[in-house]
């Protein structure tokens, strides 16, 4: 008699649970680090918020200064990036450790834990390079971290408009501007690296199976941190 | 013969690309309400953040899994928000004064 297994659309830990807290520690680790996170990137937001809402000058006008169509899109790219990064941990969990496998009767491929976890790595990568376009054109523009550089053409239009560009707060607004997003992107910056360290060291050599892909998990813990205080921050910086 | 044994011994796996499609539609409708409305200051800045929590909660409840975790590691991440609100109320109060 034989036994077949049936594992789909069923989510297993990663690896057996250690006495105490109940998980394993790597994963106990992690959350332990994002709680520490946690209280750092609330004490840069709870500055810009007493910051902010304790001058009585105008601050900058949402869009006047900084381009949110363009931190739009970045922000849905590190939400895909979020989705990927989720479907690379189900995939392992699957135990689908390949690239891409064509499925009969389908035109889109099976995607395993190395394409997802690359498309990941691709999109936070992106992320990045577009939050350095921004902050190239922004600091072209005459926006620094102390405010509108004198003679930039930001300056002009600031002087021109003080109301919509907040000229009287613009050190506050580009010191807490520079602050919070180049935090932000360290860590994204630090989790790409993870995770090509992760890819070319353990996903190709193909080291993770569905009884132990706990690396997958706690860099999908991280890198899921990383997305949410985005969409905190993208909604605190740009669009109030 | 050929028997079947289900290992369900997890939870069901959330539809991750439906999860998505709200965080796409609730970004789109974020930045809409944050340019194209003409709600006053104060109502915007409460309908926008409320927007950027359910998102932050999405994220969290079922990419991070925190939904299907055992409730002494959703305290680990919770603990910091009580302490959080303190610290920007003190500081806030101490701005106020």
């Amino acid at each position: 008699m034989t036994q077949a297994t049936q594992t789909v659309d069923v989510m297993r830990p990663p690896f057996p649970a250690e006495p105490g807290a109940g998980v394993y520690s790597n994963k106990l680790g992690m959350w332990v680090f994002l709680a520490s996170d946690v209280m750092f990137f609330t004490a840069l937001i709870g500055s810009y918020i007493v910051l902010r809402f304790g001058v009585t000058e105008p601050w900058a006008k949402p869009g006047a200064v900084l381009n949110v169509p363009l931190t739009a899109v970045n922000t849905f790219l590190l939400i895909c990036s979020s989705v990927s990064m989720v479907k690379a941990y189900a995939a392992i969990a699957d135990g689908k450790k390949y690239f891409l496998r064509a499925v009969p009767g389908k035109l889109l491929r099976d995607g395993g834990l190395k394409f997802w976890l690359l498309v990941t790595m691709i999109c936070g990568a992106a992320f990045v390079g577009v939050q350095l376009v921004e902050y190239i054109k922004l600091v072209g523009h005459g926006f620094t971290p102390s405010g509108f550089r004198e003679g930039s053409l930001l300056a002009e239009h600031a002087a021109a408009d003080p109301v919509k560009y907040g000229a009287a707060a613009a050190g506050m607004y580009g010191s807490t501007f520079f602050t919070m997003t180049g935090f932000h992107g360290f860590h994204v910056t630090c989790g790409v690296i993870s995770m090509t360290y992760l890819y070319f060291t353990k996903v190709l050599p193909e080291k993770y199976s569905p009884q132990d892909y706990r690396g997958i998990e706690v860099i999908g813990l991280y890198w899921h941190f990383v997305d949410l205080v985005w969409i905190i921050l993208f909604t605190i910086v740009y669009l109030i | 013969m050929t028997s079947t044994t289900p290992t369900i011994t997890g939870h069901k796996r959330p539809n991750y690309i439906l999860i998505w499609l709200y965080l796409f539609v609730l970004t789109v409708v974020e930045v809409s309400a944050a340019f194209l409305s003409h709600i006053p200051k104060k109502w915007l800045i409460l309908i926008l953040l409320f927007f950027a929590v359910w998102k932050a909660l999405l994220v969290a409840l079922f990419f991070m899994h925190l939904k299907f975790e055992r409730w002494r590691l959703r305290i680990i991440f919770m603990i910091p928000l009580p302490l959080a609100a303190i610290l920007v109320t003190a500081a806030i109060m101490e701005k106020v004064w």
